[in-house]
């Protein structure tokens, strides 16, 4: 069946539906990465998205059981230049058209991504809509009545509802008992706007259990469990929604050690005196190349975020720890005396290169 | 990496002729690295044996000879151009072979050439089967069970071993020429003795055939900074037992999910760090298509 792609700017594409009819809209962006697609479409940082997957073929090793990254598809949209549906690997249990069906995703494929990644790297990101069953007209009226990406606070619909417990036996949430006892060496409060299991389990490698709160909860709710380390999640939107955890975060900041992934790193930039930009086109992607200041080092980092740290603005301490090598832009702090650091890129990986895993580490050290 | 600024000239070791194990990519990499020095003024002397390739065009060095690629004639060349810095590590098989016998018959010392990228010790250690085999152990990476022939009557362990089929592979040859699979002792035994003729070391590896596995490669590059990437990886269309080059190859690999891709990213990078390279390395792998072994 027939599908379009409309952007806020009329520019429009013709394609064949993917996933379900219907029609859906987001903030169309992309992402390089060669493969990941799988862990890219359960990232909760891509609610409010429509993501364009700049590798031609996607879906040659179709969807597995275990390679999720939150409990549900995240992604508004997916636009993808051609599908397999004969995929080819031993844990694949269904094609990304089957997944993408089950899950009543709109999606689109058949349609020029280079042409349309051109586009918003020359022009910057910007709203759009897939439709089966509307005319360009129609979809544009539509995508202009409904709110843009920037102007909600995503971060409250993809955040846990209860507070949950992982350790290294966790393959999903498991239930928290605030009377319990730590079952591993460490115990680490993370604070979800829209966290990835995947932080959850490196943090378990390195025996640390997890309690992950809502990103509403208080800072006495979160100091409640007793924890070596606060962790601060990545998350969609813009952060300047985020007030009240800049609020929450100051108060955590010189009683426990703080580590911010993506997200985190915005929200302790505006804990330090900063602010943050909307990037152009943002970074997302597999291979952004990022140098850390300390030691002159280049890792390949995996990359997913649309706003930036302005670094001018920065004080009390926290300074410009790791840069981008590709527009200069902030990627990463640190405190000067206290254990306070942040990553803007995913030491997580998940998917990606694992370069920088090793953060977690330098985190746990932090709580001896 | 800041650029070395005591070297003005360098001599650069072409790819030689273009069959299996030194194909075309070579003299496109060699090409690029002569297209690079000069970019930073440096004289390039190139000295390549195929006159048919893109890098002895006539605009791509400032001099060019079209020489047998042997200590001999690479010895001339070195002692008519004085060169600063010899580059080898562009050549493929062909261009390493030949800076350790210059090295080994001590040109480069004679006339105070560098060797620069990848220190001799670290191509001995990759090449180097045996060693090679006891650093995978000392990093934890998996490497199938195997046995270092120097002579045909060591061949008394593997064919007891009960692991059939075995492969042999010769040490420094081109492409593994003169090796072959090997499904019982007969076989064994002569395919061995074409192999230790052929070897440069006369040496041979047997080692458990990994017959239907995928093949995985990457191609890693690490500077003296310990700054290391993978500029691609590639997933040969046919599983191991079909050589490469009766088969094609695809970059990016096509079946490997994320997980997978960056399980074999990660000990590319683990084993180019540990042998020291400093340049570019290929790096390959093979995955077990039914669970994440490789």
């Amino acid at each position: 069946m027939k599908a379009l792609l409309v952007l806020e700017d009329g520019k429009t594409f013709e394609g064949i539906s993917l996933g379900v009819t219907g029609n859906t809209q987001g903030e169309v962006v992309f992402n390089t990465g060669m493969t990941g697609y799988q862990e890219i479409l359960t990232d909760p940082s891509y609610a409010g998205q429509i993501v364009t997957l700049t590798y031609p073929l996607i879906g040659n090793y179709g969807i597995n059981e275990d390679d999720g990254e939150s409990r549900d598809v995240q992604v508004r949209g997916l636009i993808v230049h051609e599908t397999s549906d004969m995929p080819s690997n031993w844990r694949s249990r269904k094609t990304l058209h089957a997944y993408l069906t089950e899950k009543s995703i709109v999606a689109i494929q058949g349609i020029d991504t280079r042409a349309l990644t051109r586009h918003l790297r020359g022009d910057g990101v910007k709203m759009g809509t897939i439709t089966t069953n509307e005319t360009a007209e129609e979809a544009i009226s539509r995508l202009q009545a409904s709110p843009r990406y920037d102007s909600v606070e995503l971060n409250r619909l993809v955040t846990t509802e209860n507070t949950y417990l992982w350790n290294r036996q966790s393959t999903s949430p498991d239930v928290y008992d605030p009377t319990s006892k730590p079952t591993e060496k460490f115990r680490v409060a993370v604070i979800d706007c829209g966290v990835k299991y995947n932080i959850l389990r490196s943090l378990a490698l390195l025996n640390c259990e997890t309690v992950v709160f809502p990103c509403t909860a208080t800072h006495a709710e979160i100091l409640s469990c007793n924890p070596h380390g606060v962790m601060l999640s990545p998350g969609p939107g813009d952060p300047s929604h985020l007030g009240y955890l800049v609020e929450t975060v100051r108060r955590i900041v010189g009683i426990k050690p703080i580590m911010g992934v993506c997200l985190g790193n915005q929200i302790l930039g505006s804990v330090f005196g900063s602010r943050t930009f909307k990037l152009k086109f943002g970074h997302r992607g597999s291979n952004h190349p990022i140098k850390d200041l300390n030691t002159g080092k280049v890792y390949i980092t995996s990359q997913n975020h649309g706003y930036a740290v302005d670094p001018d603005a920065l004080k009390d301490g926290m300074e410009v720890a790791h840069i981008n090598l590709n527009d200069g832009t902030v990627e990463g702090l640190k405190h000067k005396e206290l254990p306070i650091f942040s990553i803007q890129y995913h030491p997580e990986a998940s998917p990606g290169p694992k370069d920088s895993m090793f953060f977690f580490e330098e985190f746990v050290r932090s709580f001896t | 990496m800041p650029l070395d600024t005591s070297l003005k000239r360098v001599m650069v070791i072409g790819s030689g002729p273009i069959i299996i194990g030194q194909a075309a990519e070579f003299d496109y990499a060699g090409s690029q690295a002569c297209r690079a020095l000069r970019e930073d003024n440096i004289e390039v002397i190139l000295l390549n044996s195929n006159p048919a390739t893109i890098m002895t065009d006539l605009d791509m060095a400032d001099r060019i000879y079209i020489e047998p690629l042997n200590v001999e004639f690479a010895s001339r060349v070195i002692e008519r151009e004085r060169p600063d810095g010899l580059l080898p590590t562009l050549g493929g098989q062909t261009g390493l072979n030949l800076a350790t016998q210059l090295a080994e018959a001590g040109i480069l010392q004679k006339y105070n050439v560098r060797l620069l990228g990848t220190p001799l010790e670290a191509i001995r250690k990759a090449e180097d089967r045996d060693e090679f085999r006891t650093l995978m152990r000392s990093l934890g990476e998996p490497v199938p069970e195997s046995w270092i022939i120097t002579d045909e009557a060591q061949l008394a362990e593997p064919a007891s071993s009960g692991i059939w089929p075995l492969i042999v592979r010769p040490a420094y040859t081109m492409g593994g020429s003169g090796g072959g699979i090997a499904h019982n002792i007969d076989q064994l035994t002569e395919i061995t003795r074409r192999g230790l003729a052929l070897s440069m070391r006369h040496q041979v590896m047997v080692e458990r055939y990994l017959q239907g596995w995928k093949e995985v490669e990457y191609e890693v590059m690490r500077d003296s900074n310990d700054t290391a990437i993978t500029i691609c990886n590639m997933e040969n269309f046919d599983p191991m037992g079909v050589h490469t080059g009766d088969s094609i190859v695809i970059a990016p690999s096509q079946t490997l999910t994320d997980r997978e891709y960056q399980m074999l990213r990660s000990a590319s990078l683990r084993i180019i760090r540990s042998l020291g390279i400093e340049g570019g390395c290929n790096v390959q792998l093979s995955l077990d298509p039914h669970s994440f072994r490789y």
